[in-house]
């Protein structure tokens, strides 16, 4: 069956179009986009007058747990999360259980992704084997089972020496490297940003140093070995300045950035409010307007999830006991639209570059570009309408999110995975 | 009057009237402290569980003689010979506790947090005596309570702070406490044991020991714990007394009537010399005697709530 999308406000970052125009799919194929197109005969039709219809979001970022903790997510409970979302290709980080460091896990993720997933999964393999940071992992060969990027995401490679091996090694399978910043030495046992608010709730500090000299390094080695390099979360204005130096030099670099590193500062740690540990943890305004800022400028080329699901008794307990993440599938849209959208600082054009065009571009995807002959993925919004979060409506396992009860703009209405309708009118199908 | 929360978890969300409250109910204890029958009635019938996930000589003596002089039913558990030991989680013990028909559940914590983690799963009223790095405010109220006992008021006052603030709760909570009584609050302590941003809750901060004690009303010497020397905070003990150390000639900078005190345990010949430990200057001991009529006077706040306070005169 036909699905025409009528009179919505299309936006495509790629083909610049910015109109209103109807787009009909057919055999999970963009076949037309146009004005005042027909419903014809077994045709299904959806109303989009007065939202948003941009390309599926992709979010290059995400932590399904499956395999190893399900108890927390699994590639059904986390792609029917992201699917309430918007997004409809995710890409999973491998610190699962068996971690993803071989072929085996990637084929593992990519059958189960094929029965169960509302959207399309495409896993990260890990840099170095059981990502230790010791010896590579077999790269070429996750790549050839299917995996878009290479991350030891949740630890950084520590070994300046390997780092520079897994990019020269990288480039020649031509798969990005994601690199998570963060300095050991210099977290030591930090839990929270170091700054006034870790002096006042005598919790040890991590310091923004702690990423930054990362990023510095990692920028000149990706300089040193003329090789890509996508910085993983950035929380830092030192970090987001470096990057911006970084480009100007012509460093194969790219950047991505979280709703909560704009949307939040170190103050929500608060009342030892374990939903706002995260790493990197929360900083200070004057980060979060140097993020806002890189944003603007694209120095940070992306926005992710770093959705992170947690169990209640992981975060229920003492603060430096708690686990850090937060689930991010559910609000990122939202956050995006009340914080950058309807201030002012990003268009919507902007957004699709941010959230489909670029991941997409970075993990070598055939996605994020609304065209005819295009795979019909897609996400249909409402920039005005207001929602109150409820977490306990998640339709991801975990509900750690320090949105909660949070009064948001941006709600997602339906969303198209391969020309399938999988959310409509809001509704997970 | 009473306080407003359930639970006594810090000085720095306590307002000024409160703390104020609580010292002058102290002064009534202090009394009954002192008198020949040390027992009250105040606590009968109300049960006192100490907590202690920390090792303690004076915090847990304190608050078990302060609730057996008040006639409550008491009893104390150690972490190590708990069901904790068996990797029980905090919340599950406090709850274990609760169940018991605990009326007041006194707890030190090696982790920031954790009293107000139980305050929030448990019926009965928590009271911080130390957790992590954060506060220990029973310490920092029998701390103010000696000043004012000595001078009559804090305002005005210049209390000086000397040695390892990062790593102190007692510290944090003098500095909530002693602020909003009005006293001008100074630190001095090696750049590496002092929390980023602190000149941002209103204290000063020097990096010469001697600005700190010029014409200080009050000096008050903190522990330096020799396992900061391994993590490359300060190189050597040695070189910490010699630079931040207290002694007779330091101290004559400050005030000629100052006061003298030190939370305890103290490193005799580190962080003071024995000289001004046992000194005319000196309130430590002076501070046990009175850690106990505080805790007295906030576990009869705590289990009389609503009360006025003429009931205990």
């Amino acid at each position: 069956m036909k699905l025409l999308i009528k009179n919505g406000h299309v936006v495509d970052a790629r083909t610049k179009r910015d109109g209103i125009f109807d787009i009909l799919i057919d055999e999970g194929k963009i076949v037309e986009i146009g004005k005042d197109l027909e419903v014809g005969s077994n045709c299904d039709y959806i109303d989009a007058a007065g939202k948003y219809v941009i390309p599926g979001l992709v979010d290059a970022h995400c932590h399904l747990r499956d395999p190893g903790y399900e108890y927390k997510e699994d590639i059904e409970s986390g792609s029917a999360s992201a699917a309430m979302g918007g997004f409809t290709s995710i890409a999973c980080m491998p610190n699962t259980n068996p971690c993803i460091d071989n072929q085996e896990v990637v084929k593992y993720i990519i059958n189960k992704a094929k029965q169960e997933a509302y959207v399309n999964v495409y896993p990260i393999g890990a840099i170095t084997k059981g990502q230790k940071g010791e010896e590579l992992a077999e790269i070429g060969e996750l790549k050839f089972a299917g995996a878009v990027a290479i991350s030891d995401d949740g630890k950084p490679v520590k070994s300046s020496s390997l780092m520079k091996k897994a990019l020269q090694y990288a480039s020649m399978f031509d798969i990005t490297v994601i690199s998570h910043c963060e300095d050991l030495d210099l977290v030591e046992d930090g839990v929270m940003n170091e700054g006034y608010q870790s002096t006042v709730m005598g919790l040890r500090g991590i310091p923004s140093v702690a990423e930054s000299i990362m990023v510095a390094r990692d920028l000149l080695l990706a300089e040193y070995t003329n090789t890509p390099i996508h910085i993983a979360h950035v929380s830092t204005e030192t970090s987001v300045e470096l990057i911006r130096f970084a480009k100007k030099r012509g460093v194969k670099v790219t950047a991505e950035t979280c709703p909560h590193y704009f949307s939040l500062t170190e103050e929500a740690c608060e009342g030892f409010n374990t939903m706002a540990k995260v790493n990197p943890p929360l900083r200070t305004k004057k980060d979060v307007e140097a993020i806002i800022e890189g944003l603007k400028d694209s120095t940070i080329d992306v926005i992710a999830t770093d959705h992170a699901p947690h169990h209640e008794d992981e975060k229920n307990v003492e603060f430096n006991m708690a686990a850090s993440g937060m689930v991010g599938f559910e609000t990122a849209l939202s956050l995006v639209v009340t914080n950058l959208v309807n201030p002012g600082i990003l268009t919507i054009e902007q957004v699709v570059e941010k959230m489909c065009l670029n991941p997409s571009r970075i993990l070598g995807l055939n996605k994020g570009v609304l065209e005819v002959g295009r795979t019909a993925d897609i996400t249909i919004f409402d920039v005005n309408e207001e929602r109150i979060i409820d977490v306990n409506k998640f339709k991801s396992k975990s509900k750690n999110s320090p949105f909660d009860k949070f009064k948001l703009k941006g709600v997602v209405y339906h969303t198209i995975v391969n020309g399938k309708v999988v959310v409509r009118e809001k509704v997970l199908l | 009057m009473s306080l407003k929360g359930k639970d006594l978890l810090g000085l720095r969300h306590l307002t000024k009237e409160e703390i104020e409250y609580i010292l002058d109910i102290a002064k009534t204890m202090k009394l009954v402290l002192l008198s020949n029958n040390k027992k009250t009635p105040h606590l009968q019938g109300k049960s006192v569980v100490t907590l202690f996930y920390e090792n303690s000589t004076r915090t847990r003596l304190s608050f078990e003689l302060a609730s057996k002089y008040m006639g409550a039913s008491s009893a104390n558990i150690a972490a190590s010979s708990s069901s904790v030991a068996k990797g029980e989680s905090l919340i599950d013990t406090a709850r274990t506790i609760d169940q018991m028909g605990t009326d007041v559940i006194v707890i030190r914590h090696p982790m920031a947090g954790a009293p107000a983690l139980i305050a929030k799963n448990v019926k009965a009223a928590v009271i911080n005596a130390g957790d992590g790095m954060n506060e220990h405010p029973t310490q920092a109220l029998l701390d103010i309570f000696t000043i004012i006992e000595k001078k009559g008021s804090l305002k005005g006052l210049k209390v000086a702070i000397i040695g390892d603030i990062y790593h102190s709760r007692v510290a944090r909570s003098n500095i909530w406490g002693m602020t909003k009584l009005g006293a001008e609050v100074c630190v001095a302590g090696p750049a590496t044991l002092l929390p980023p941003q602190l000149e941002m809750t209103g204290v000063k901060v020097y990096s010469t020991v001697q600005e700190a004690l010029i014409d200080a009303d009050v000096v008050m010497g903190l522990r330096i714990q020799l396992e900061r020397q391994k993590s490359g905070l300060f190189p050597s003990l040695r070189e910490y007394s010699r630079f931040f150390g207290l002694d007779e000639k330091r101290l004559k900078l400050a005030k000629k009537d100052v006061l003298l005190l030190h939370p305890g345990p103290v490193n005799r010949g580190v962080e003071l010399t024995t000289s001004i430990i046992d000194g005319e200057h000196s309130l430590i001991n002076e501070q046990v005697t009175n850690g106990v009529a505080v805790r007295m006077a906030l576990l009869y706040l705590l289990t009389r709530k609503g009360d006025s306070i003429e009931a205990v005169n």
